[in-house]
Order: C-alpha cells, then sequence, then structure tokens
C-alpha cells in the first residue's frame, strides 16, 4: 500500500492523484473515491467534481499562481503542490501563501520529487504531508523533522521569529 | 566578533550533524550523487579539477584571531597546508577529503564558524566594508546589521532553492568599499531627516555574463522594515526569476526583463502584505545583537603617535608601506592595516597555515585579537596603535606580508582560475604572476600610482574583471586558452563597467599589452594625481587602441615580436 508522511506520522495514502497526459489531454474521473486534480482540470470539470461523491483535492504546478484557487477553498479537502524537482523553490512560496495569506487550514501536501532532505524546509513552509519519490523510505524520514532545533525566521508552523522569542517572549514589540 | 549564543551555536551543530547523515547516506548509495549535489552546494562543497573544495563563511569578512588558528588547523590536518581567500571574504580549501568534510565542519563549528550557504542557488554569505566599525567615512555601522541579515538567510525555509544565487552586501560609508552596485542586492545604511537608521535598496547589479549596475528600488526603507522588505524582494525573484536557462536566471536578468519600476511594483505589492508582520524588526533585538558583538578597548590616544612620525621619516621602505598599507581610523591614534596577500610569486589570496598562525599572532599582540578579509583577497588588521605600527611592518615583512601595493597594479585581484576551478577556460594564476613579475620595480609601480587589476579566469567572473580599471578575462578559443582586456571598469560609488580593448591575446603577450597600456597612460596623464581609470575616462578607450593593436586593421604588435590574435 502507498504511504505518505502526514502530521509526522507514516500514514496510508487513499487519494488518486490525477495527472494529465503528456498531450495534455484531461484524465478521466474514476466514479468513486478520492481524487487529486490539477488545476486544469479543476477549471475544466468544476461542476462534475463538485456533483461526484469522493473527496476532492487540487495540485497546483510550480508554475500555478495560488491565488487563482483562493476562493474556492472551500471546496477542497486537500491541497497539492507538485515539486518537478527539489530544488525548484516556487513551490515553497505557493505553500506559505496557501497559508499565510489565503488562509488554507487543510492538508497541504508536497508531491512530486520530494526526498527527506527538504523536509524540515517543506514543513516550515507550511506543508503537513508529504508523498516522498519513489525509493525514498517513510519510517526512516521521520526524523527529518528533527533535522534543526530551532529556526530564525518567520514560518508557517512558529510566526514569530527567533529574534522575538528571544527578546519579547512573546509579549508586544517596539519598533521606536 | 559577533558572539554566538546557545542557540546560534546549536543551530550550527544541527548542521553537522544533518551534513554528516548527508554524507554517510551519499557514500552508502541511499542518497543519489544527482540529489546529493545541490544539497552539498548548500555546503560549499564543490566537486572541483582535482579533488573538492571546500568553502567557508567568513560572515561579513569578520576572523578571530581563534577562528584564523582553527582554519590553519584544518589547513594543516585535512588539506594540502594552505587556504585561498576568495573575493567574496570567504576561505577556500582545496584539497579536503569527501568524507573529511563533516569532520572539518564540526571543527569550524567548535570556534563558531561554517560553511552554510557559500555555494548553492540560496542566499550566500553577506559582505560589507572591510573597514566597517572603524572607517573615518562611516555613517552606520554596518556589522549589526550583516549579523542581522546573516540570521535571516540562515535556513530560510522558502528561499533555499532560488533560480540561482544571491549575494547581498551592505556599506555603511560614504565611499562604498562593499561594491553594492555590483551585488544582487546592495543595502546602503544611512539616516534619514531625523536621524533614523535606514537602508537605500539596490537591486539587480552583478557581474559574470551579464554585468549590470544596480538599481535603486527604495531610497529609505525604515530599519524595522528590513527583513520583511528583503522577504518581500526574494519572494518575487523566487516565483518570477527564470529557471529555464541558468545563465539568465539571476535577479538582474528579471529586473531588465519586467524593468526595473515594475520589479519594483511587484516588490510593492508584496511587501503591502508582510509589512509590519512579525518580521518587523525589533529595537531589543538590535541592542542584543549591538550587545553580543565584542568591540576593542580603545586607549585614549593622541592624533598623531610621534614615534611613528619620526620613523615615516627616517625609513623610506616603511614610508613606503605606510603610504599604501596604512588607512585612516576614526579613533585617534589608531590605524587599519593591509596585511598584503599579493607578493608576487604567491597566487592572490593565497596564505600558508604558518602564516595563518604568524597573523594570528599578530591579531593577537597588535589588534585586540581580530582580523578582516577584504574583498580584494588580503587581511586586514582593524585596530593597530600607531605607535605600534613600526614594530608591526618589521614582523609583517618577514613573513612576507608587508608588500607595499594596495591600491596598486600588483595588488592583483584574481579567482583561483584553471589550475583548481573546473568552470574556468583559462588559467589566472600564472597570469597574476606574470604581470607581478613585469612590474615588480616598486618605484614604478609608486610611480604608477593607483590602479585595480583584476583576473577572472571566466565569464562567471568571480575575479570581478567587469570592475578593474584593467580587467582580464580567461576565454577558450579553439581549445586554446586566450585573454580578453578591458579598461575603464571601476568599483565603489563611481562604479562603471569595462570595456574591452580588442582581440583577445594569448598567456604570454598579457603583460606586454598591460605594459603598453600602463606607457600610454603615463604620457597621457597630466599629473601623477590622475589615475590611469581617470585618463581611460577623458580620452576614452581609442588611444590606448591604438597603442596597443598599432592601429585599427593592423594585427597587434608587442615587445617586438607579432601579438597572436585569437
Amino acid at each position: 500500500m502507498a504511504v505518505i508522511i502526514k502530521n509526522q506520522q507514516v500514514a496510508a495514502n487513499n487519494w488518486l492523484l490525477l495527472r494529465p497526459g503528456a498531450d495534455k489531454s484531461l484524465p478521466a474521473l474514476p466514479p468513486a473515491g478520492d481524487v487529486i486534480v490539477s488545476l486544469a482540470q479543476w477549471t475544466a470539470q468544476r461542476d462534475a467534481l463538485l456533483a461526484r461523491g469522493g473527496h476532492l483535492g487540487v495540485w497546483l504546478a510550480n508554475t500555478d499562481d495560488p491565488a487563482v484557487i483562493a476562493g474556492d477553498l472551500k471546496h477542497f479537502e486537500l491541497i497539492a503542490v507538485d515539486f518537478p524537482h527539489f530544488t525548484d523553490g516556487r513551490g515553497y512560496s505557493i505553500g506559505r501563501l496557501l497559508r499565510e495569506r489565503y488562509g488554507w487550514q487543510g492538508e497541504l501536501r508536497a508531491i512530486g520529487d520530494v526526498i527527506r532532505d527538504v523536509i524540515f524546509y517543506l514543513s516550515r513552509c507550511g506543508f503537513d504531508a508529504f508523498e516522498l519519490k519513489a525509493g525514498e523510505d517513510a519510517q526512516a524520514a521521520l526524523s527529518a523533522f528533527g533535522d534543526f532545533s530551532e529556526a530564525y525566521q518567520t514560518s508557517v508552523e512558529r510566526p514569530q521569529p527567533l529574534f522575538r522569542r528571544r527578546v519579547l517572549g512573546g509579549g508586544p514589540a517596539t519598533t521606536q | 566578533m559577533y558572539i554566538y549564543d546557545e542557540i546560534d551555536q546549536r543551530i550550527v551543530d544541527d548542521r553537522v550533524n544533518q551534513f554528516r547523515d548527508q554524507t554517510r547516506r551519499f557514500l552508502a548509495g541511499s542518497l543519489s550523487e544527482d540529489d546529493f549535489r545541490p544539497l552539498r552546494l548548500q555546503n560549499g562543497l564543490y566537486i572541483q579539477r582535482f579533488a573538492p573544495m571546500l568553502r567557508v563563511a567568513i560572515p561579513y569578512g569578520l576572523l578571530g584571531s581563534h577562528q584564523l588558528r582553527a582554519l590553519a588547523y584544518i589547513a594543516r590536518k585535512w588539506d594540502r597546508g594552505y587556504g585561498h581567500f576568495s573575493t567574496r571574504q570567504n576561505i577556500q580549501f582545496n584539497w579536503p577529503k569527501l568524507e573529511e568534510v563533516p569532520d572539518i565542519l564540526a571543527k569550524l563549528a567548535t570556534v563558531q564558524m561554517h560553511a552554510i550557504q557559500t555555494s548553492g542557488n540560496c542566499i550566500r554569505n553577506t559582505t560589507t566594508d572591510h573597514f566597517a566599525g572603524v572607517a573615518a567615512d562611516e555613517v552606520i555601522d554596518p556589522l549589526v546589521w550583516c549579523e542581522i541579515i546573516r540570521q535571516w538567510s540562515a535556513f530560510h525555509p522558502e528561499f533555499a532553492f532560488l533560480p540561482r544565487k544571491f549575494k547581498i552586501a551592505v556599506s555603511g560609508a560614504e565611499k562604498d568599499r562593499a561594491a553594492i552596485q555590483v551585488h544582487d542586492i546592495g543595502l546602503q545604511a544611512t539616516q534619514d531627516e531625523q536621524g533614523n537608521i535606514c537602508f537605500r535598496v539596490l537591486v539587480g547589479g552583478g557581474l559574470g555574463r551579464t554585468p549590470i549596475i544596480g538599481t535603486e528600488i527604495c531610497a529609505f526603507l525604515p530599519w524595522q522594515h528590513l527583513l520583511s522588505y528583503l522577504d518581500a524582494v526574494l519572494r518575487v525573484y523566487n516565483r518570477y526569476g527564470r529557471r529555464d536557462n541558468k545563465y539568465k536566471a539571476r535577479i538582474k536578468i528579471l529586473v531588465k526583463e519586467l524593468k526595473p519600476e515594475v520589479f519594483r511594483a511587484e516588490v510593492e505589492a508584496e511587501w503591502a502584505h508582510l509589512k509590519d508582520g512579525p518580521a518587523t524588526l525589533v529595537a531589543q533585538e538590535v541592542e542584543r545583537i549591538t550587545k553580543r558583538f565584542t568591540r576593542p578597548a580603545y586607549q585614549k590616544l593622541d592624533a598623531l603617535a610621534s614615534g611613528y612620525v619620526l620613523a615615516l621619516g627616517r625609513d623610506k621602505a616603511f614610508a613606503n608601506w605606510a603610504r599604501r598599507n596604512v588607512h585612516s581610523h576614526k579613533v585617534a591614534g589608531y590605524a587599519a592595516v593591509t596585511l598584503s596577500l599579493k607578493k608576487t610569486g604567491v597566487p592572490p589570496g593565497d596564505v600558508t597555515a604558518d602564516q595563518m598562525d604568524a597573523i594570528a599572532d599578530l591579531a593577537d599582540r597588535y589588534s585586540f585579537g581580530e582580523l578582516r578579509v577584504s574583498h580584494e583577497q588580503n587581511l586586514i588588521l582593524a585596530d593597530v596603535r600607531q605607535a605600534d605600527l613600526f614594530e608591526l611592518w618589521q614582523q609583517a615583512r618577514e613573513l612576507g606580508l608587508a608588500t607595499p601595493n594596495i591600491g596598486l597594479l600588483t595588488n592583483i585581484i584574481a579567482c583561483p582560475g584553471g589550475d583548481f576551478c573546473s568552470l574556468a577556460n583559462a588559467k589566472s594564476i600564472p597570469v597574476a604572476e606574470a604581470i607581478a613579475q613585469r612590474f615588480d620595480d616598486l618605484d614604478y609601480l609608486h610611480d604608477i600610482g593607483e590602479l585595480d587589476l583584476n583576473i577572472s579566469g571566466c565569464m562567471n567572473s568571480c575575479g570581478h574583471h567587469h570592475v578593474g580599471h584593467i580587467g582580464v578575462l580567461g576565454v577558450d578559443k579553439h581549445g586554446a586558452e586566450f585573454y580578453q582586456i578591458s579598461i575603464g571598469g571601476a568599483q565603489g560609488n563611481d562604479a562603471a563597467l569595462g570595456k574591452v580593448l580588442g582581440p583577445s591575446v594569448s598567456q604570454s603577450e598579457v603583460p606586454d599589452v598591460i605594459e603598453k597600456l600602463i606607457d600610454l597612460y603615463l604620457e597621457r596623464r597630466d599629473s601623477a594625481e590622475e589615475r590611469f581609470v581617470d585618463v581611460v575616462r577623458r580620452i576614452g578607450i581609442e588611444p590606448f587602441k591604438e597603442h596597443v593593436y598599432g592601429g585599427h586593421h593592423k594585427k597587434p604588435a608587442g615587445r617586438g615580436e607579432q601579438l597572436a590574435v585569437a
């Protein structure tokens, strides 16, 4: 059975990820079950997708603008962001924007070329689920959440940057 | 020096463990070479021509004597007894073994050093004025802001995988010694009319294949907003910078293609969301960082030490050195001193482990145990009592570190070039050496006066040839190494990009060309005060071209023989 990492645990993956064909044709929708569709498929088959049974997720490509789905979030159980390569940094910004600007509260899943070594960064950008690329050991990858015991910057999981926690202890800031 | 607190130390220690595990998995075969590559690059580890090359960060060029001794230890134990200071205030080791790199990092961590983000497509080591904190013309001390930026940029979760590398430089003085106009982001710390610290933000400068001078996108950024503004710039770049062609992936291309005013509007729109958010800096943090910097306990001294003045009159060699290598200081009775790593016969920027130990001793004895690395690849003792200068000079001379050539032609800035670097088209070091040998007469050198000569082994421009008064660029012509000469470049406030003189020449001809350029300069200058670059600006490059190549259509001639044109 395919597994993912979710909320820092290995979990079963019950979702079917639908990717367009090489000619960009939209794949057929299965009659039942939970599916994650591309932004193109969501846009083209919105009504059919909302009418069918099963849960619905959407996945964004590295070039997709998350603002496009900002008004549709209530229709989704899950949003995935695809990494053609883990060094394509756009997905990290997409994750933060979904969480911090558009208020996405549900599962945010990293898919594609996801390796253990970027889990720490991704989780700080708001990802709470990871479908590792083939060959990666999900159980062994759980240690990645502890790669660093602290971080300087503001992040989705901890909006207060280290400097505020250090000097203010969470109290009010003075900027003058 | 900024002294780590327990958390700073923990983060660096965590990195050592992370990299040790990555190296172990790579060697065991469970982490592929393709996946390991970007990960090791983020730790400054290249696989080079002969061996891995490890680039160690020297944040904003500030180094303690104990840290330099640790670098000497590393050079002896894991390398071949020397290191190379780069043009970005870092140090590189050219011969470590891959499996031993985690141990090197662990050693570095014991002296609060690391190799974090010294390579790869991420935010690199922030650089600054090598006279930060001591310069007489300083408005704002940039060091505190550099450390704030270091912490913000270290393992930034969103910007670890940018389209391309990203370099930030900060200057706080009237004279720009940090080359802020040729960085991805250049920050000039200044004051607004009310005396509040703020930053002038330049973006999209850079050298490399497409040299561009940066554009101002914000004239007065209040310090509170520094990090949220940087987040906004980086987010726009991360999302929209080109990733299809690595030669067009730097932020300068995005700024140019969008047009600076459109880029600026994008940043402003992004910043509108981030401004006043949790990344907004607070006064307590600036104070905390400021206090974690050790500062020299200066003595109250006369503005001019009498012994120093007497020695200047007594000893011509000392006076020559003082004229070139001693710099004014904001505190009375003190001076900053450049130890030249540009002795003829030594590759620019190279230092042996023994020299490192000896320099650390000098720093302890004469400069509060602290030193700086300059982007001109020299070392600086920033806080020396004038009364100690003569003694320091004598000791530096014995160590081969007192070549009085700072600002002169033989203070050559050069990348490691084809002898070491796998990217290079051509060698740099033998060219630098041949030029230095041609101009080894000190009186002649001083007569020529201020001249920046920069050599890059390829278009990546690590030797910053575009901003040299004379720039030398290694090019590949049908498999042979040739050199393209440009003139008229400049760094600093009047930064300019050099213009190519003409067809490239072979290695042996480079010194001839330089000599011809100098001959014409000496003939045409209106006084000894008019520098080489001033003459180029005044009369243009045509007369130089003609003098070197002997007319537009003729083949160049030099030293009685025909120069091969490539």
